[in-house]
């Protein structure tokens, strides 16, 4: 279940933060935020979809960069949220 | 002791002539940039001071000295000279900050190219627009943005050289593209830097306005005659300092003080080719002593978020001096940063237009925390009554701010574009779009734009470049775009929507529309939120009172409706 969350969201950073021939690989560890993958103000819309597929409402002060650094971070907070 | 000394002295005694005899300036018919931030900071005995210590998110650290800084770039001026691009063309610089952006606009300028730097984070279509004005013909690319190139090439007949300067080796070039290392080509020791005159243009910077497209606004050879001496005396840039200028070329703060101004000086600068993290940028510090920081008021704000329990974690004693731009500082951040770090943040205004720093708050001066502070030396600054163009004397009374045309960094003209820039001149002044009062002892303070134009995070956003992209979303009949108040960014845009007959409101809609915007445009332009309506209000002419739902999200008064359809 868990492995299929990480797949969903990897799917999706890749279709719509990076280029389909951009040779970046992305995996549960890759640094999103710090690598400018995703930047801040892209962060509302990376948020945004997480909130629309796991229906849960993430506070402002959870969003934070370090929390949407990676998958496996976006993981831990989800799962304050849900019972992923 | 800083470099400014007494301000109130300075400003009586000054004269422009005082930096170009620093400077030499056009000592042996040399005005070129490209010069005077390499070959002469070596022919003065710095050839091996470290001028660029480069980071990237990996940790992955490259170093450049002077020398290294002069070779590498007179190496990519002969390159673009070989591959013909020739003295006036414009070279669009379109790549994240990596050292061969810094050290490329060091190349175009010394082969006399116009540099067209451009934030990487443009998706195809605000990349289209810019260079298809400019008629730029040759772009310097990492491979990560080449797709958004090749889906706009073919509708761009000048864009003739698209250099790839991290090609993986065994790849195939395209038409039109060149591959390009510059670690790896033939290092030159020698190059005729081209002999431009001072009013010869330099960089071209695009900005956004209410209407129309974004204009290029077009900087000469000279700039560095305000860029170096407000370095030295508004950052108080030192020769033992390392320097921090967070900004990105793609944007005026990130050439005239993130390249010009301290390579001209001669500074060790450093730079951190990552996305934002609170940490991440205290540890950057602390590992390379950073003494003088030039940041912006999102980013100070998005720090005070994480709290200063996360600065204490650091030893960030090094921090000598901290100057800020982009937007307004306000007076609680300038408070916190004293409580972080020891030292407040001086506030510092000017824009893509005026080439260099205009009003600010000077190392030693009384900081008044939340004023823009006083204008430079060398600079006439007021506020202008907004029907009458004259100046107001009233103290603590709102105007126009308004500069006295002649500063050396001052635009020479929108690029293509002369009507335009002569608009934004009444009764002898240029007016700079925002609004302001001053103090009865003179000092500055920001009210705000004087236009729609969306200023977030330091970044002014078009609202016009925005509703027409989302016209060409396949839902979207009509809409608006205006901005709204945010407590770190200052304003973020939001766009109100009414949809076509067939679509229906939706936050997967809403998401999509944002995506949208993002890929097409850039994330600054991307709506944070969506509103949609049955239908914008208009006036009777039909035209779409962007005002009126600005002044909603702001909780102004909604001024004068008598125009509006339908009331």
């Amino acid at each position: 279940m868990s492995e299929d969350i990480k797949k969903m969201i990897i799917d999706y950073v890749k279709k719509e933060y990076l280029e389909e021939d951009s040779g970046v690989d992305v995996n549960e560890n890759t640094k999103l935020i710090s690598s400018g993958i995703v930047d801040s103000f892209s962060m509302v819309s990376l948020k945004m979809f997480l909130e629309k597929k796991f229906l849960v409402k993430i506070p402002d002060d959870k969003a934070t960069p370090e929390a949407f650094d990676s998958v496996n971070n976006i993981m831990n907070l989800l799962k304050e949220f849900t019972k992923i | 002791m800083s470099h400014i000394g007494s301000y109130e002295e300075r400003y009586k005694s000054f004269n422009w002539k005082q930096s170009e005899e620093e400077l030499e300036y056009g000592k042996n018919g040399m005005y070129n940039i490209g010069y005077y931030c390499s070959d002469r900071v070596c022919e003065k005995g710095n050839g091996k001071k470290l001028g660029l210590i480069w980071e990237g998110f990996t940790g992955e650290v490259k170093k450049y000295t002077y020398d290294d800084i002069r070779v590498y770039s007179n190496t990519i001026a002969k390159y673009l000279q070989d591959k013909g691009v020739n003295v006036g063309d414009r070279v669009c610089l379109f790549m994240d900050k990596v050292p061969e952006l810094y050290i490329g606009f060091i190349g175009v300028l010394k082969m006399g190219g116009i540099t067209q730097p451009l934030f990487s984070a443009f998706g195809e279509e605000a990349l289209f627009t810019r260079l298809d004005d400019a008629k730029t013909k040759a772009i310097m690319i990492q491979k990560k943005h080449l797709p958004k190139v090749r889906r706009i090439k073919d509708k761009l007949p000048d864009l003739t050289k698209i250099i790839v300067i991290d090609a993986d080796e065994a790849a195939t070039p395209q038409i039109n593209e060149i591959h390009f290392w510059m670690e790896k080509a033939p290092k030159l020791d020698k190059f005729d830097i081209v002999r431009v005159g001072p009013e010869v243009p330099s960089v071209i910077h695009y900005t956004s306005g209410t209407t129309g497209k974004p204009k290029g606004a077009q900087h000469a050879h000279s700039s560095i005659i305000a860029q170096y001496i407000t370095s030295k005396w508004v950052l108080d840039l030192q020769s033992d300092d390392i320097y921090w200028c967070t900004a990105d070329p793609g944007w005026v703060t990130g050439t005239s003080y993130g390249i010009i101004g301290p390579w001209a000086l001669g500074v060790t600068q450093v730079v951190l080719d990552a996305g934002f993290g609170a940490e991440k940028w205290y540890a950057f510090m602390q590992k390379y002593k950073v003494s003088m920081w030039y940041s912006a008021p999102t980013a100070i704000r998005l720090l005070m978020k994480e709290g200063i329990e996360a600065v204490k974690k650091y030893d960030l004693s090094s921090l000598r001096h901290l100057a800020s731009v982009g937007e307004p500082l306000n007076a609680e951040a300038v408070v916190w940063s004293e409580k972080a770090f020891g030292k407040m943040f001086h506030d510092s205004y000017w824009q893509t237009e005026t080439g260099a720093i205009m009003i600010t708050n000077y190392p030693g001066m009384k900081i008044k925390p939340g004023s823009m502070g006083k204008p430079f030396p060398g600079i006439t600054a007021t506020v202008l009554n907004t029907k009458t163009y004259e100046p107001i004397t009233t103290a603590g009374m709102v105007g126009l701010i308004a500069l006295k045309p002649g500063w050396p960094s001052m635009m020479r003209s929108y690029w293509n574009n002369k009507t335009t820039y002569d608009s934004k001149f009444k009764n002898g002044w240029y007016i700079c779009g925002d609004r302001a009062s001053i103090d009865s002892e003179g000092y500055f303070w920001f009210v705000g734009r004087d236009d729609d134009v969306i200023n977030t995070a330091g970044h002014l956003v078009g609202p016009f470049e925005i509703e027409s992209a989302l016209l060409e979303h396949k839902a979207v009949a009509e809409s608006a775009a205006v901005g709204k108040p945010d407590p770190v960014n200052m304003e973020v845009v939001k766009a109100f929507i009414a949809l076509k007959p067939g679509f229906e409101p939706s936050g997967d809609m809403e998401l999509d529309i944002m995506n949208f915007i993002r890929k097409k445009l850039s994330p600054l332009a991307m709506p944070q939120e969506i509103e949609f309506v049955p239908s914008l209000p208009k006036t009777r002419s039909g035209k779409i009172m962007r005002r009126l739902l600005r002044a909603k999200e702001w909780g102004e008064e909604i001024g004068d409706t008598s125009t509006l359809e339908n009331d």
